[in-house]
């Protein structure tokens, strides 16, 4: 290789530790992205010009159209897409890299003569096509669930046999290939098929609020069938770019798990939903109360200190600019307002200051758990809209409930709470929330747009 | 196990450069506030897509006549730039909302 080439794959290398490094800090990250993007580019120009092969006009042309091709596509989706739709799209993202890993490894087996290669070689070919062929179907899987293609929670019988089964078969097959240098298409293929079938398994049965934590978990491997495919090169900015993303992207998905208060490895194996509710505890809660925009617009026009708790619900809705212009009208008004953000607000971590963002929100009103729970003891109404497990007690004091042990946000020592929900049916851990039956809560139901939409209309006409 | 220690024998330096890079990126990663969460989600998925370079070696590679090979890394490619205009372009958007409130 290249002695220019290295130093360019070197600053590349570079160019990602310290681009990702900016990117956990709020003043740098935009510069740290794009630190990495140039370092990126680089690269990959490097890889196209700079080597001694020979390499037909053709072949630039066609990788030429390549780029050009998957980048405007890629520039058109960032730019259009709605930012209540970003785990879609960074599990959709996601995906292609796999497909793209694994598609080098089916090209990389056909091209080495297997009976001669060294084990290794093979082996590591053989782990770029099926954990790249898992992250493809695993984040397709997602994408689809996430947007409502696919349902939800899909339980099959004996899933986790199917599933061990299915791992067997990889594990034995790759085993197979690698021991007796067996140079077979057909078992190639059929390990690339299983694993596509275990990353649609793998992503099947986790639902709702631990989707995030799968994507994360996805990236996190795609990041590490780029450092597979990039032992197969001996290319560095592969290699440690790969495990750069493996490793970051596992301490990611941890993080996340703690704000959840779930371990990672109960997200895999969904017990969530397995250990919710055969109590049937709700008979004891005593009943809701329900009330009106216009109910709701009086109290929070006469409150001297409201807080908005923004959650899923808001997200799904869109209503994260009807909830700007309310917060406004509130401001205008007098009303100290500020937003109670839960760490994992939305539709996934940090979300919520994304969309909130993205509405204009002035970034001081936006207060993180930690700080706004002593707050709410002052407020006169905490409006919580679309929010559910972020806001339940059962938290704090119902050792039995799944969720016990998640930080929440203390809304129930507000004078007011007002929520506002579609219906009572329970969130995304399927459990009942206490706090809806609590003497202070009022139940203000509908979507959560056309509720806050008629909240502000109400405010004005006062 | 043979195999595996003529592996490591072979490419200490890879097993070196892997284990240290492992440590970087958890020591990078460290204690990230989780309004950044989202964003570094996707900065990090826009990153690897650095399999693209692979994809790349691929066609470069590849007989002019082989259309299988070219059209698996034709595809590999078109995917893999997806991933990383995508990802690069969808953090800064995300990091441009971010900015423009003060």
């Amino acid at each position: 290789m290249s002695i220019i080439l290295s130093i360019i794959y070197l600053i590349a290398t570079v160019t990602f530790i310290v681009g990702l490094k900016k990117l956990g800090h709020p003043d740098s990250a935009k510069s740290g992205n794009l630190t990495a993007a140039a370092g990126m580019g680089l690269a990959i120009v490097g890889t196209i010009f700079i080597h001694d092969l020979q390499v037909p006009t053709i072949i630039y042309v066609l990788i030429g159209i390549a780029i050009l091709l998957g980048a405007i596509i890629g520039w058109f989706i960032a730019i259009k897409v709605e930012m209540t739709k970003m785990p879609e799209l960074v599990s959709l993202f996601n995906g292609f890299g796999g497909a793209s890993a694994a598609l080098i490894g089916i090209v990389e087996f056909g091209n080495s003569d297997i009976k001669t290669t060294s084990a290794t070689i093979v082996a590591t070919i053989l782990s770029a096509i099926v954990i790249g062929a898992i992250t493809f179907s695993g984040s397709l899987m997602a994408w689809g669930k996430l947007n409502g293609s696919v349902k939800s929670i899909i339980k099959i019988p004996q899933y986790n046999i199917i599933n061990n089964l299915v791992i067997i078969a990889i594990v034995v097959l790759a085993a197979f290939v690698v021991i007796e240098n067996i140079d077979s298409q057909i078992l190639l293929y059929s390990l690339l098929f299983a694993g596509l079938v275990y990353g649609v398994l793998f992503v099947m049965p986790i639902g709702g609020a631990d989707m995030p934590v799968v994507i994360s978990l996805l990236n996190s491997l795609t990041g590490i069938a780029a450092a597979i495919t990039g032992i197969l090169y001996d290319n560095m900015v592969m290699l440690v770019g790969g495990i750069l993303v493996g490793s970051a992207g596992i301490i990611l998905t941890v993080a996340m798990c703690k704000a959840m208060n779930r371990t990672l490895l109960s997200v895999i194996f969904g017990s969530f939903t397995a250990t919710a509710g055969p109590e049937g505890t709700n008979k004891t809660l005593g009943s809701i109360k329900s009330t009106t925009a216009s109910d709701t617009a009086i109290i929070m026009n006469y409150a001297t200190n409201v807080i908005i708790v923004p959650g899923y619900g808001l997200a799904v809705a869109q209503a994260q600019h009807v909830a700007h212009e309310l917060e406004e009208l509130l401001v205008a008004k007098g009303v100290n307002v500020k937003y109670a953000i839960h760490p994992v607000a939305g539709r996934m971590p940090g979300h919520m200051n994304v969309l909130l963002a993205e509405s204009n929100v002035d970034y001081s009103m936006l207060v993180e758990m930690e700080d706004i729970n002593p707050q709410f003891n002052n407020a006169d109404v905490v409006l919580v809209v679309g929010a559910n497990d972020v806001v339940n007690p059962a938290a704090h004091n119902d050792p039995s409930s799944p969720i016990y042990g998640m930080p929440i946000l203390d809304v129930e020592n507000a004078k007011h709470v007002v929520v506002n929900k579609r219906s009572m049916k329970a969130g995304y851990a399927g459990i009942e929330n206490e706090l809806f039956y609590n003497a202070k809560t009022s139940m203000l139901f509908g979507d959560a747009k056309s509720v806050l939409a008629d909240l502000v209309s109400e405010i004005k006409n006062m | 196990m043979k195999e595996l220690i003529e592996f490591i024998s072979n490419n200490l330096q890879i097993v070196y450069i892997i284990i240290l890079a492992i440590f970087v990126g958890i020591e990078v990663i460290k204690s990230i506030p989780a309004v950044l969460h989202t964003p570094l989600m996707s900065g990090a998925n826009a990153l690897s897509g650095v399999v693209i370079v692979g994809a790349i070696l691929v066609m470069l590679h590849s007989n002019p006549t082989d259309y299988l090979a070219l059209g698996l890394g034709f595809t590999a490619v078109v995917l893999g730039i997806l991933n990383v205009v995508g990802g690069f372009a969808v953090t800064n958007r995300m990091l441009e909302m971010f900015k423009k409130k003060k």
